[in-house]
């Protein structure tokens, strides 16, 4: 203000020196509205499991525990067995991770330590982001027409090496658990690394700078200190992974081969739970819905058990370093 | 203390360390330039000097800590037990388990205080009785008394001034031959100096030591000899680089300087 | 206690080598080959996002034309024809996500980072949110199937694009929640005591500004959202289902090009392989396109 000081000072320019209530109303509307939209994520949450398990009742009453351990998908006989949904999962999840996690890991702790310049190393882990990124839809296209008529020969060399043992008994044919774990790994990998690399960026530089004092090697200190001081996030990283991993759907079930019978080998066709819910759920009627909702029950609380052990480990374990 | 004032300059194989004409930069700054300087051997030598004067960076030197910095490198020669440190030839991992160093924030291992003697010792290839030795590093620090009851705890579980000096046990256990301190007691209580200086008195007649300090009465009190380094803007840029100023005994860096520089700085009229 | 005596080789427990490197020692073959296992398994992680890349821009990119664009896809066993309804439909059904999960989601993650930012209820809800998105892309589809399509909840209609729209945003709104609560905890407090200071009341000051202040980070996290709910099919598929006329409204059925990615692939019809392709160059630019924008929002903005 640039006018002369006049008596009564400021009153006239200022009308609103006393609160209306309409902005006190309006203050706290905003705070319950935002209040409840906060609420609304636990709602949400709350009516995903209420209405998958609502609509798995029929099925659960049905078939009790002989769901989980029966291998018949039958719906002209309506006879529902998820067995080898359940084996695929788990067998697809975990294997995909064993390759994974050296393969991330390893990456984080090449695009963290100084072994290359700085640029190529940011360059690194922008495509390993990027990577993250392309829609696991195209990357199941390409499964189908680039990466699995890739790699038949060297399934069929371990078939040829391995043909004694039942995880490589019979010929790859194209789609199936094998290529169905390769494609899982190009989808967790950027998981892991991306966890890895900042859990070790977190490792505080003192902790480096003792162990290079005491005379180790680079692979010494990250060995024995450094690793040992990010493992929990990266633990955490890779249980968020394995959530992934059992959950992702597009890719598994366009290289997978979506077969119904049980096979020990990896290189037949196999089945997920997800898989089976992509392929099925639009044309099912009657008890198989019902049947398809149980095997997502038992997905989702496999991922939510996978999932909150994560959270509990990165949340425990993030005091400490 | 017994020898001050007589040995003045150290010659021959009194010799620990020798700085050749040193100049460190970070980039394309130099940080410090042209430094020469004999460490001797047995003693405690002392790097004093204000903030950004490059004496920590030039401790750092003298183990290829440097190395760790990205962008830092060395110009000169650093000649310790007949080798130019920074030749190419050189394998830093060797140089730094001969050349132990303290540092400036305590750092123990998220290992048990045992593991943190036995680990430095074991990846040095010793053979002989773990459990002795363990003892034997952490009674030189002066921190047995507190650690013995609880060896199978967590570095952590140790005040700051303990950590210290575990990481001093950690350093020793190793049998440097030299011992870097950078600011060792510049994040501890009063007290905790007081304990890590005795533990210096004890040290110094085995390994010779340098340390980096920002306390002047504590160079008095420990160092045999002093360097004085200064910082300097430089001419036509920004920033400042800094350089050696004096290097003598302490009793004459204290009491008797040929700088200008050295006796403001001492006697606190800038700094 | 005695201390020995100084010498260069004051103990016999340690083994003194030359300061030389010696690439013979086993620690150093051992640096030297973990070093170059690492380096493999970068190589060989990045190696995919190459060879999608490659695959997809020649493939889709061999189809590139003008038609693409404005025609519907061919009946199977025809040739020709375009993916025009999927792409509109793919913009239909993500806009439509975005108008719900972004409205819920920013004003989450105000309450989360304004409101109560440390009680046990901001806990929960965080704890909820992170769990939600962990929850499978698919179930958010069985949700939406058992909740509104089986049910016929909206107009009476199973399959509709709006159905589509909301099992996406079941998908988005952890990542906008998260990425609110994260952004509006990096504006300096100070900012929000210099607001209360001039008098200015809660709702004002989050309006006009935290929430601006907070723009950058918000802004890159919802376009990363969008960028990967685009993508998504598994939700889709049993709920937006498919189409191959052009879009008929939010209360039908509608073409995305993820569903035709999908159902192509598994034509045995070279014509719809190669749309599959098609569709896929456009997708992968589109999101790539995002992703690297949303990178460039949060450059631009610092300093």
């Amino acid at each position: 203000m640039t006018s002369a000081p006049t008596s009564p000072p400021a009153t006239a320019d200022f009308s609103l020196r006393r609160r209306p209530a309409s902005e006190k109303l309006l203050d706290q509307g905003f705070h319950y509205l935002t209040l409840a939209l906060a609420s609304f994520v636990g709602l949400l949450l709350l009516a995903i499991v209420l209405t998958v398990f609502h609509g798995a009742r029929e099925a659960i009453a049905t078939f009790g525990a002989r769901f989980i351990t029966t291998s018949s998908w039958d719906p002209v006989n309506n006879q529902y067995g998820a067995f080898v949904a359940i084996y695929g999962t788990l067998v697809t999840a975990f294997l995909s991770l064993l390759i994974a996690v050296p393969l991330g890991i390893g990456t984080a702790i090449f695009i963290t330590e100084d072994l290359i310049p700085t640029q190529l190393r940011n360059l690194i882990g922008l495509m390993v982001e990027l990577l993250a990124a392309i829609p696991s839809v195209v990357l199941g296209l390409w499964a189908i027409f680039v990466m699995e008529p890739a790699i038949r020969p060297a399934l069929n060399l371990l078939h040829t090496l391995f043909w004694w043992s039942p995880f490589f008994a019979g010929e790859p044919q194209g789609p199936g658990m094998a290529p169905a774990i390769l494609i899982l790994v190009v989808m967790i990998l950027p998981i892991i690394t991306a966890i890895s690399r900042d859990a070790l960026n977190q490792v505080p530089v003192e902790l480096r700078q003792g162990a290079y004092g005491v005379g180790t090697t680079r692979w010494g200190a990250l060995m024995n200190i450094i690793l040992p001081a990010a493992i929990s996030a990266i633990t955490g990283g890779i249980m968020l992974a394995l959530g992934r991993a059992m959950g992702e759907t597009m890719a598994v079930t366009m290289i997978i081969g979506n077969s119904l019978n049980f096979d020990l080998s990896l290189l037949a066709p196999g089945n997920t739970i997800a898989s089976m819910l992509a392929n099925q759920f639009g044309e099912a009627d009657g008890i198989q819905v019902s049947a398809l909702m149980f095997a997502a029950l038992i997905l989702m609380i496999l991922t939510l058990v996978v999932n909150i052990i994560a959270q509990w480990i990165v949340r425990r374990l993030s005091l400490k370093y | 203390m017994t020898n001050t004032a007589t040995n003045q300059t150290s010659t021959g194989s009194d010799v620990c360390m020798s700085l050749q004409n040193v100049t460190i930069s970070y980039g394309k700054f130099e940080a410090v330039r042209n430094v020469f300087m004999d460490i001797p051997h047995g003693r405690v030598t002392a790097f004093i000097g204000p903030s950004g004067c490059g004496k920590s960076t030039v401790l750092r030197a003298l183990n290829r800590m440097n190395d760790l910095v990205p962008g830092c490198s060395l110009k000169g020669r650093v000649l310790f037990d007949g080798n130019d440190l920074y030749d190419r030839r050189i394998d830093p991992v060797e140089v730094r388990r001969r050349i132990g160093m303290v540092f400036q924030k305590p750092n123990p291992f998220p290992k048990t205080i045992y593991e943190n003697i036995a680990f430095g010792a074991r990846i040095n290839g010793f053979k002989g009785d773990m459990d002795e030795l363990v003892e034997r590093s952490l009674r030189k620090a002066a921190v047995w008394d507190e650690c013995k009851d609880k060896l199978q705890e967590s570095g952590f579980a140790l005040s700051g001034g303990q950590q210290q000096r575990l990481c001093i046990a950690r350093a020793i256990a190793t049998e440097p031959e030299v011992i870097l301190m950078d600011e060792p007691c510049s994040a501890l209580d009063p007290i905790s100096t007081l304990k890590i200086e005795e533990t210096m008195h004890e040290l110094k007649r085995s390994y010779t030591i340098v340390i980096v300090t920002h306390n002047m009465q504590q160079a008095v009190r420990v160092a045999d000899m002093t360097a004085f380094f200064n910082a300097e803007a430089v001419e036509g840029g920004s920033g400042k680089v800094g350089y050696l100023v004096e290097f003598n005994d302490t009793e004459r860096i204290f009491n008797a300087p040929s700088q200008q520089a050295t006796q403001d700085y001492v006697s606190g009229r800038f700094g | 206690m005695n201390y020995s005596p100084i010498t260069y080789s004051n103990t016999p427990l340690f083994e003194r080598r030359p300061l030389t490197y010696n690439p013979n020692l086993f620690r150093n073959r051992f640096n030297q080959f973990c070093t170059s296992l690492a380096g493999l398994f970068a190589a060989m992680a990045v190696l995919p996002l190459f060879l999608v890349l490659i695959y997809v821009l020649v493939q889709g990119g061999k189809l590139l034309s003008f038609q693409l664009f404005t025609q519907l896809p061919p009946a199977p066993g025809l040739e020709g024809g375009g993916i025009g309804n999927a792409i509109l439909g793919t913009v239909v059904v993500t806009l439509v996500a975005s108008l719900i999960s972004i409205p819920i989601g920013v004003g989450g993650g105000i309450f989360l980072s304004e409101y109560s930012r440390n009680g046990w209820f901001a806990s929960a809800v965080r704890f909820a949110n992170d769990v939600l998105s962990g929850v499978p892309s698919i179930i958010s589809g069985v949700f939406v199937y058992g909740i509104i399509v089986a049910t016929r909840a909206i107009g009476g209609q199973s399959y509709s694009a709006l159905a589509g729209g909301i099992a996406l945003s079941v998908l988005m709104l952890p990542t906008v929640i998260k990425t609110t609560d994260e952004g509006l905890k990096l504006v300096p407090q100070e900012l929000r005591w210099g607001a209360y200071g001039v008098g200015a009341s809660k709702v004002v000051t989050i309006l006009r500004i935290t929430l601006p202040a907070a723009f950058t980070p918000i802004a890159t996290g919802v376009v990363l959202a969008i960028a990967r709910a685009a993508g998504e099919t598994a939700p889709l598929i049993f709920t937006a289902l498919f189409s191959p006329f052009w879009p008929e409204g939010v209360l039908n059925p509608i073409a995305t090009m993820s569903v035709l990615i999908f159902n192509f692939a598994i034509m045995p019809y070279e014509a719809q392989n190669e749309l599959a392709w098609a569709a896929s160059f456009v997708l992968v630019i589109m999101i790539l396109g995002a992703n690297l924008l949303a990178r460039w929002i949060s450059k631009a903005a610092q300093p």
